[in-house]
C-alpha cells in the first residue's frame, strides 16, 4: 500500500471553478442517526434522475438519507462541455462535504471511477463502486465489440452512444429503455479520453471500507475488470447474474441496491 | 457535548504526589479544539485511536472564533491564504465561497468540520489544561480544571499527548523608554476588534505583519490620521497578481522546481512590475530578499500610501508624555498606539526542557513536532507557512497518529524510523534564508515542508497498511 500524494500543486494552483450542481434527495420519514447519508453518483451521459427513478426512494424507505448528484454537464446541472475528469470529482466532493455527516459514496459505471476519485480527496464512510468502469483499452475493446459505431466516435472525442442490449437485460419493458436511453446524455470529450487513458485514481484516505458489486452480464464491463477493480481494493466483486450494466434502472434493481444497503448495516460504516 | 469529566470511568486509580491519576492509557490527549485540534481529533479518530481532548472555551474554532474575548481576529479580518491553500486537504471549503474568505465563514467551516466528523463528542469543554507532565512509563499525567476556576482539578493518564494550544494567544509586548509616562491610549493588536475604536482618533500603528497592515488600512478609512510604524522595508504582496490569487500563482512557479534564487528573481521581477517601486510610497527598501520574512498579503496598504491615508514612519526609538519619538527624531502625536508586534508561543503547562527549549523558549523538534527525547508526545499546529495552516496540520496530525499507530504495533521499526528522523531534529523547512527576527524560527516554506511530511509518511506508511487489515 502506498502513501497518499499530498503535493497537490494543480489542485492548488488551478482550482476547479465553480458549477451549478444538480442534487436530488429523498429523505426517510423516521431520521435514523445510526445510518450515515448516502451520495449515489450516476456514470458518463447519465444524471441523478438515473438514481430517482428507484433507488433514491427505496433507500430513504430503509432510513438512509439518500442524494444523487448530476456531476457537471450531467442531468440538471450546469454544462459543462470541456469538464475534466477531476471537475467531476470535484462535484462529488463538494456535495459530500456538505451533507450534515460523514458520507457513503456510491458510484455507478464511471460515475464509479470518478468516486474512487473523490475518495482520495473525502474521507467517505464507505466506497461502492457498481459496475465500476475504471477505463484503459480492454474496456473500449469490448464496447467496441458490442456497439462498433456507437462507441468508435467517443473514441476520437465524438459522442458515445450506448445500446439497449449493454446497459439493460430482456427483463426490461421495451418502452422504460426507450425512454431512458432517450436521456441519456454524454460526458465531455476530455473525460471520456482521460477514462480511456485510465490513470488509477490515487489512494482513498482516510482507508474506508470498499464494496464492489456488478454484474457478470455487463456488456460494458468486462469480468476481469470487475475482478480487478475488486481486488484493488482487497475484495472480491458481490455478483448479480442475469442483469445489465445499469444495476440501478434494470428490472431487477432492488437486489443490488438492498446488497448495498444490508452491507453497509452489518458493517456499521 | 460534554462539559465535566465526572463521566469518565476509570478502571484503575493511579496516584501521583498523593493525588488520584485516572488511567485512560489507551487513549490519547488532544490540548485545544481550534483547527489544530480538531485535526488532530479527526485523524487520530480516523486511525483507530480512542481521544480526549480538552477546550478552555465553550465551543471549538480556536482563533477563528471570534465570540470567544481572547480571540485575536478582528471584525473585518479575512483570509491571507487563498481557499485552496487554506482549506482541510480532505474537506473542501463551498466552491462558491471567495478566494479570501471572512473569519464568520472560516468559523462556520470549522464548526461544520466538527459536526460532519462528530468530533464534538470527544471534547470537553471549558475545560483548561494545567500541567502535562511524563509518568513513569512513556504515558503522561494531564491536569485540567474548569476553565471557569472553580471545581477541583483532576488528573488522567494518557497514552499520549497531542499539544494544539496554538500560538496567537500570548501579545508579544515590546519595551520603550517613556512608555509609562506616555498619555495617550496603548493597546496590542489583540485587544483591537473593531474600526468604531479608532474613529476620529490619530492612531499609530507599530509593526508590519499581517496584523499592523490590516489595522493600519482599516484606520486609514476610521481615524482621523493613520501613521504606520516599521522597523524594516517589507515585500508587500497583492492579494490578486495577474488577475488570479497570489499564492496561487506562486504555486504555479514553486512547481517548475527553479532553484529558490531564480524564483526570487521573478517574484521581485513580478511585484517590481505590478506595485512598482515601494519607495516612491515613502516606504523604506526591504533588507531582504522576497520570501525571507514572513509574507505580507495585502492589496490595499499601498493604495492608502497613495492616497496619504496613510503615512509611513520608521521604527519607534521611545515615548514621551505627548508624543511618540521615531528612529529618525521625527516626533508624532498619536492618541492610540496599536501594538501589531505579534505573539509568543507558549507552553505554560508543559516543563520547558521538555519540548527542547532553547535560551529564548523556543522548542526544538523534528517537524515542528516531535521533542527529541519525548516519543509519545507531539505538537500540532506549532508552523508560521506561508501559506495557509490547515493543509499543514492536516498531514502533520496524520503523520502524528501514524506514527503512534507504529510504535503501537513495530517497536523497532518505530526505533529504526526515529534514529534517521531524530538528525532532523531542529531543522528548519525552509530554503530560503529567512530574517533572523523574533518569529522567524518556525517560518516554513510550505513545499519544502510537506515535501518532507510526504516522505515521513511513505517511510510509516506500511504500518497504516497493518492497520487496514485488521480492521
Ligand atoms: C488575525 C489572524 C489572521 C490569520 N489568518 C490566517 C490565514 O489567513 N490563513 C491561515 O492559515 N492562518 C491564519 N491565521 C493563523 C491561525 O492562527 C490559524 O489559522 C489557526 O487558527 C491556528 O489553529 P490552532 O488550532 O493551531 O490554534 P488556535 O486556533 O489558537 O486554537 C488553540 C485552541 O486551544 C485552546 N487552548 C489553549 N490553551 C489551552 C489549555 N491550556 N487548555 C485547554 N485549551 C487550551 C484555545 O482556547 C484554542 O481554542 C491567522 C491568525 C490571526 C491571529
Ligand atoms: N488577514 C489575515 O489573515 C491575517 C491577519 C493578521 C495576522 N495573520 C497571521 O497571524 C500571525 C501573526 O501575525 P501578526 O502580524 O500579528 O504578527 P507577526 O507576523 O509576528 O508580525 C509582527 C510585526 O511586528 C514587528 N515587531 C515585533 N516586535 C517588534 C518590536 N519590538 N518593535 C517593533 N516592531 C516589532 C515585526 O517585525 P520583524 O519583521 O522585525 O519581525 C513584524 O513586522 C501570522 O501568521 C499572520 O500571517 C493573518
Amino acid at each position: 500500500m502506498t502513501s497518499v500524494r499530498i503535493m497537490r500543486t494543480r489542485d492548488w494552483a488551478h482550482p476547479v471553478p465553480p458549477a451549478r450542481r444538480e442534487v436530488l434527495t429523498a429523505t426517510p420519514e423516521l431520521p435514523d442517526d445510526s445510518k450515515p447519508p448516502v451520495l449515489f453518483v450516476p456514470g458518463f451521459g447519465h444524471g441523478a434522475w438515473a438514481y430517482a427513478e428507484h433507488w433514491l426512494e427505496h433507500a430513504a424507505g430503509r432510513g438512509f438519507a439518500a442524494h444523487a448528484v448530476s456531476p457537471r454537464g450531467h442531468g440538471n446541472s450546469e454544462p459543462a462541455p470541456k469538464a475534466e475528469l477531476r471537475a467531476y470529482a470535484h462535484d462529488v466532493v463538494q456535495v459530500a462535504a456538505g451533507l450534515p455527516r460523514q458520507a457513503v459514496l456510491v458510484g455507478h459505471g464511471a460515475g464509479a471511477l470518478v468516486v474512487a476519485h473523490a475518495l482520495a480527496r473525502y474521507p467517505a464512510r464507505a466506497g461502492v463502486l457498481a459496475a465500476p468502469v475504471f477505463g484503459g483499452w480492454a474496456t473500449l475493446g469490448l464496447a467496441l465489440r458490442h456497439n462498433l459505431f456507437g462507441t468508435l466516435p467517443a473514441a476520437f472525442g465524438g459522442k458515445l452512444r450506448l445500446a439497449r442490449r449493454q446497459l439493460f437485460s430482456r427483463a426490461l419493458p421495451e418502452p422504460a429503455a426507450r425512454e431512458y436511453l432517450r436521456r441519456i446524455g454524454h460526458a465531455s470529450p476530455r473525460a471520456q479520453w482521460e477514462l480511456l487513458r485510465s490513470r488509477p485514481p490515487e489512494e482513498p484516505v482516510g482507508a474506508p471500507p470498499v464494496l464492489v458489486v456488478g454484474t457478470p452480464d455487463d456488456r460494458v464491463v468486462p469480468r476481469s475488470a470487475l475482478d480487478k477493480v475488486a481486488r484493488r481494493y482487497g475484495g472480491a466483486p458481490l455478483l448479480f447474474p442475469g442483469m445489465g450494466h445499469d444495476l440501478m434502472l434494470d428490472a431487477r434493481w432492488p437486489e443490488p441496491l438492498d446488497a448495498i444497503l444490508d452491507w453497509l448495516e452489518k458493517g456499521e460504516h | 457535548m460534554s462539559t465535566a469529566n465526572d463521566s469518565f470511568d476509570p478502571s484503575t486509580t493511579l496516584w501521583r504526589d498523593g493525588r488520584p491519576v485516572y488511567d485512560r492509557r489507551d487513549t490519547v490527549c488532544v490540548v485545544g479544539a481550534g483547527a489544530s485540534g480538531l485535526a488532530a481529533v479527526k485523524n487520530l479518530r480516523e486511525h483507530g485511536f480512542g481521544v480526549d481532548c480538552y477546550e478552555r472555551e465553550t465551543s471549538v474554532g480556536g482563533a477563528w472564533n471570534w465570540r470567544h474575548d481572547r480571540s485575536p481576529v478582528y471584525a473585518n479580518t479575512h483570509l491571507i491564504s487563498s481557499k485552496p491553500f487554506t482549506q482541510f486537504p480532505d474537506f473542501p471549503m463551498p466552491d462558491t465561497w471567495p478566494d479570501y474568505p471572512h473569519h464568520s465563514q472560516l468559523l462556520s467551516y470549522l464548526e461544520r468540520y466538527a459536526d460532519h466528523f462528530d468530533l464534538n463528542s470527544h471534547v470537553w469543554f471549558g475545560t483548561e489544561v494545567v500541567k502535562v507532565e511524563p509518568a513513569d512509563d512513556t504515558s503522561w499525567d494531564v491536569t485540567t480544571r474548569s476553565a471557569g476556576g472553580v471545581g477541583s482539578e483532576r488528573t488522567h493518564r494518557y497514552l499520549a499527548v497531542v499539544l494544539a494550544n496554538g500560538h496567537n494567544w500570548a501579545p508579544k509586548q515590546p519595551a520603550y523608554e517613556g512608555l509609562d509616562e506616555f498619555r495617550g491610549q496603548t493597546i496590542h493588536a489583540s485587544a483591537y476588534k473593531d474600526p468604531k475604536e479608532l474613529r476620529g482618533r490619530r492612531v499609530l500603528v507599530v509593526g508590519g505583519g499581517n496584523t499592523g497592515c490590516d489595522i493600519a488600512v482599516e484606520a486609514a478609512t476610521s481615524a482621523s490620521q493613520t501613521w504606520h510604524s516599521t522597523r524594516r522595508g517589507y515585500w508587500y504582496l497583492p492579494k490578486y497578481l495577474l488577475g488570479r490569487p497570489a499564492d496561487q500563482v506562486n504555486d504555479q512557479m514553486q512547481a517548475t522546481r527553479l532553484p529558490l534564487g531564480v524564483r526570487q528573481w521573478l517574484a521581485a521581477r513580478t511585484l517590481r512590475l505590478t506595485v512598482g517601486d515601494q519607495s516612491r510610497f515613502g516606504l523604506p527598501k526591504p533588507d531582504h530578499k522576497v520570501f525571507e520574512t514572513h509574507p505580507i498579503s495585502n492589496s490595499q496598504l499601498i493604495y492608502h500610501l497613495g492616497h496619504g491615508t496613510i503615512t509611513p514612519v520608521p521604527d519607534v526609538k521611545r515615548f514621551h508624555r505627548s508624543g511618540v519619538e521615531l528612529t529618525d527624531g521625527r516626533q508624532v502625536e498619536p492618541d492610540l498606539v496599536v501594538f501589531a508586534t505579534g505573539y509568543l508561543p507558549r507552553f505554560e503547562f508543559l516543563a520547558p526542557e521538555i519540548l527542547g527549549a532553547d535560551e529564548h523558549g523556543r522548542p526544538t523538534l523534528y517537524l515542528h513536532a516531535f521533542p527529541r527525547t519525548y516519543p509519545t508526545l507531539a505538537v500540532a499546529g506549532l508552523l508560521q507557512p506561508d501559506s495557509g495552516l490547515f493543509p499543514l496540520v492536516h498531514w502533520q496530525t496524520v503523520l502524528i497518529a501514524r506514527w503512534l499507530r507504529l510504535r503501537d504495533r513495530d517497536l523497532e521499526r518505530a526505533a529504526a524510523f526515529w534514529s534517521r528522523a531524530s538528525a532532523d531534529v531542529g531543522k528548519r523547512w525552509n530554503r530560503a534564508r529567512v530574517k533572523d527576527s523574533t518569529r522567524h524560527w518556525f517560518e516554513v516554506n510550505h513545499v519544502d515542508y510537506l515535501r518532507a511530511l510526504q516522505g515521513a509518511l511513505d517511510e510509516l506508511s506500511p504500518a497504516t497498511a497493518t492497520a487496514r487489515s485488521t480492521r
